[in-house]
C-alpha cells in the first residue's frame, strides 16, 4: 500500500463523477498532502492527469491492481510558486550527487518517492523529518532532494538547525533527475 | 432548455446529409486530436469536461446560437453534465448518447445497387471507424463480406429483408477491427471463408478463400468470384460481384492504398502490393464499380454516402495507382508509414481465434481511427 492524507473512494462511478468528487476532495486537503482516489472508471487515468496538469496538482501516478486504479494526486497551492527562492545556501547539482558516498535524503512524500526515486536514496517525507531526524548519521554527506528544490531547501535548513554540518541542497531536484529510477510499486 | 438526446443514428443522419452541426467535444485533447466524429460541415470546439467543473460561462461566447448544438464525450456521462449547464444558461443543446463509444459502433446500411434478376447490393458504413462491410442479396439468399464485429446489425438486416446468410468471406485477416465474420457464420450455419494464407495460425474451423473460387447467391446468377490480391496482407482476395462491383478489401481505397507492414512483413509483401494494383487489377475492366473496405476520410463519401468509384477513375486519379517507378512505390508504402492501428496486435488474434476478450475490452482495442492505408 502506497501512503497517502485521504483516500477517496470512487468505484464504480462513471466519468465524470471520479473527477467532480477528486475535484471537491482536494478542497479538503492541505497543501502538499496527498490523495488516493479509488476508481474503476478506466478513462479516470488520463482525466485525471490532465485535470491535475490543468489546475496546477501534482499528478504522481497510477496504479492497477485486479482492474481497481490507484490514483495520486499532490495538492499544489496554485498561489505558491515552486520558484520559491531557495535560502540554504550549500547546495549542489543533480549530476554531482551520481557516485557520491554518503545518503541522498529524499524528502517528498511517500507516494511520490514509490512512483520513483533514485537507487539506494532514503526516503523521510519532510513532515516526518523532524522525528525521525535521528535515524541519519551526523558524520556522513547529506544530500537533500525532493521534487523542484524548495522542501528540500526547508529541510536541510531544519537539519543544520539541530546540528547536522554536511547537509546540501540538491538542485534542480526530482523533476530533472536524467538517471534511472526506482519504484516501489 | 430542454436538452436533446441523440442517437449515432442521428448523427450520422447529418454526415451523409452533409449538415451543419457545432461540436462541443469534452473529451481529451489527446483522444479528440487523435479521433473525432467528421462531417463536411461540422465545426468542432473542444474543451475538457474538467475544465468545466466550475461552470460554462466562459465557453458560451464560443458556441454558437444559430446551429444545433451537439455535447460529445467518450461515454456520454460527462456530456450530459456539461449540457445540464449548457441548458440551465438557456441554450438548446443535445448530447450523444453512448458519446464516442457509440459512434464507433454505429453501422448504416446504405444500397449501392441492383444486381441481376432483382438482387441488391449494401454498403454498411461504420462512419465511426471508417469501416465497410458488405451483404449481397439475391433470390432468398446473402452472402456477407468483411463483416464487423457488431454481429446482429447483419442477421437483423438479413431476417429483415427475409434472406438467409449462406455465405461469409473475409477479404484478408483483419489488423484494425474485430471480424465478425465467424460469429455470423456460426449463428447461421454460414460457410465462413478466408483466405489460406492469411489463416496459417488461426484456431478454428474455416473453408479455404480460393483464387477462382465462384459462388452462385440464390437461385439466380448472381456470381461472387474471388480474385487472390496479395499485399496488404499474403492472403488478400478481391471479389468480383455480378461481373459489375470489385470488392478489394484493404488492397485498394478511393484515395489511397494498402498499407503491407500490418503483420511485420512489409519488405516481403510489397512486391506483391505492387503486383496486384500495377498488373492483376489492370487486367480487370475499367468499369468495375470499386468497393473498398475502408475509407479514410468524410471526402470520400459520395453524395448518397456510399464509399465507391469506377475502377478507370482511380486508375486515373489514385495517386498510388501512378508511381510509375518501382523504386519510389517501394519507399511510398514502407517508410514514413502513418501509426499502426490502436492494438493491431491484438485485434490479428482476436481475429485467429487465440484470444476472446470481452465486449468491453474489444471496444477498447478498436477505439481511434483505422489506419490501413498509404497515401
Amino acid at each position: 500500500m502506497i501512503k497517502a492524507d485521504v483516500q477517496l473512494d470512487a468505484k464504480g462511478l462513471a466519468c465524470p463523477m471520479p473527477i467532480v468528487k477528486t475535484k471537491k476532495a482536494m478542497n479538503g486537503l492541505e497543501d502538499g498532502q496527498v490523495l488516493e482516489v479509488i476508481a474503476t472508471d478506466k478513462g479516470s487515468k488520463a482525466d485525471l492527469a490532465a485535470w491535475a496538469k490543468t489546475v496546477g496538482h501534482q499528478y504522481i501516478g497510477t496504479q492497477e491492481e485486479n482492474d481497481v486504479l490507484y490514483h495520486y494526486i499532490r495538492k499544489c497551492d496554485p498561489g505558491k510558486s515552486d520558484a520559491v527562492e531557495n535560502q540554504f545556501e550549500r547546495t549542489i547539482s543533480n549530476e554531482e550527487i551520481v557516485g557520491r558516498t554518503g545518503i541522498i535524503l529524499d524528502v517528498r512524500e511517500a507516494a511520490e518517492f514509490a512512483f520513483g526515486h533514485i537507487e539506494g536514496a532514503k526516503s523521510m517525507p519532510m513532515g516526518e523529518l523532524e522525528a525521525r531526524m535521528k535515524e541519519l548519521d551526523m558524520d556522513q554527506e547529506i544530500y537533500v532532494i525532493c521534487r523542484t528544490g524548495t522542501r528540500s531547501d526547508m529541510a536541510a535548513q531544519q537539519l543544520a538547525d539541530a546540528g547536522f554540518t554536511k547537509v546540501y541542497n540538491v538542485l534542480p531536484g526530482m523533476t530533472a533527475w536524467n538517471g534511472e529510477l526506482t519504484k516501489n510499486i | 432548455m430542454a436538452i436533446n438526446t441523440w442517437t449515432a443514428a442521428d448523427v450520422a443522419r447529418k454526415v451523409i446529409d452533409n449538415e451543419e452541426l457545432f461540436i462541443l467535444d469534452v473529451r481529451n485533447a489527446d483522444a479528440f486530436e487523435d479521433w473525432k466524429i467528421d462531417g463536411h460541415k461540422f465545426e468542432y470546439l473542444n474543451i475538457p469536461y474538467f475544465e468545466l467543473l466550475d461552470g460554462v460561462e466562459e465557453i458560451l461566447p464560443k458556441i454558437p446560437t444559430n446551429k444545433e448544438v451537439l455535447v460529445v464525450c467518450a461515454k456520454e456521462g460527462s456530456s450530459i453534465m456539461v449540457a445540464e449547464m449548457l441548458s440551465e444558461e438557456g441554450r438548446e443543446v443535445a448530447y450523444l448518447a453512448g458519446g464516442m463509444k457509440s459512434w464507433s459502433m454505429y453501422l448504416e446500411p446504405i444500397k449501392v445497387g441492383d444486381l441481376e434478376s432483382g438482387g441488391e447490393l449494401y454498403q454498411f458504413v461504420r462512419l465511426g471507424k471508417g469501416c465497410l462491410s458488405y451483404m449481397v442479396i439475391s433470390g432468398g439468399e446473402a452472402a456477407v463480406i468483411d463483416a464487423v464485429r457488431f454481429t446482429e446489425v447483419f442477421t437483423n438486416f438479413a431476417k429483415e429483408k427475409g434472406v438467409e446468410i449462406k455465405h461469409v468471406f473475409d477479404t484478408h485477416l483483419h489488423a484494425d477491427h474485430i471480424s465478425g465474420g465467424r460469429t455470423i457464420a456460426e449463428a447461421t450455419g454460414a460457410t465462413y471463408y478466408l483466405p489460406e494464407k492469411d489463416a496459417e495460425e488461426l484456431v478454428f474451423d474455416y473453408t479455404k478463400l480460393e483464387d477462382g473460387l465462384t459462388v452462385q447467391i440464390g437461385a439466380s446468377k448472381i456470381d461472387v468470384g474471388a480474385l487472390y490480391s496479395p499485399g496488404h496482407t499474403i492472403g488478400s482476395t478481391s471479389f468480383v460481384v455480378d461481373a459489375k462491383y470489385l470488392l478489394t478489401g484493404d488492397i485498394l481505397f478511393i484515395d489511397s492504398i494498402g498499407r503491407p507492414d500490418l503483420a511485420g512483413l512489409a519488405e516481403d509483401w510489397v512486391g506483391d502490393l505492387r503486383e496486384t494494383l500495377y498488373n492483376r487489377y489492370r487486367q480487370l475492366a475499367e468499369d468495375l464499380i470499386v468497393l473498398p473496405a475502408h475509407f479514410m476520410i468524410i471526402d470520400e463519401l459520395n453524395v448518397d454516402g456510399t464509399v465507391s468509384k469506377r475502377l478507370g477513375d482511380l486508375f486515373a486519379n489514385n495517386h498510388g495507382l501512378n508511381v510509375e517507378d518501382e523504386a519510389v512505390f517501394r519507399s511510398m508504402v514502407t517508410d514514413n508509414l502513418p501509426p499502426q492501428p490502436n492494438a493491431y496486435q491484438q485485434i490479428r488474434q482476436v481475429n485467429m481465434g487465440k484470444i476472446t476478450p470481452d465486449n468491453d475490452e474489444q471496444t477498447e482495442m478498436e477505439i481511434g481511427p483505422n489506419r490501413c492505408a498509404v497515401r
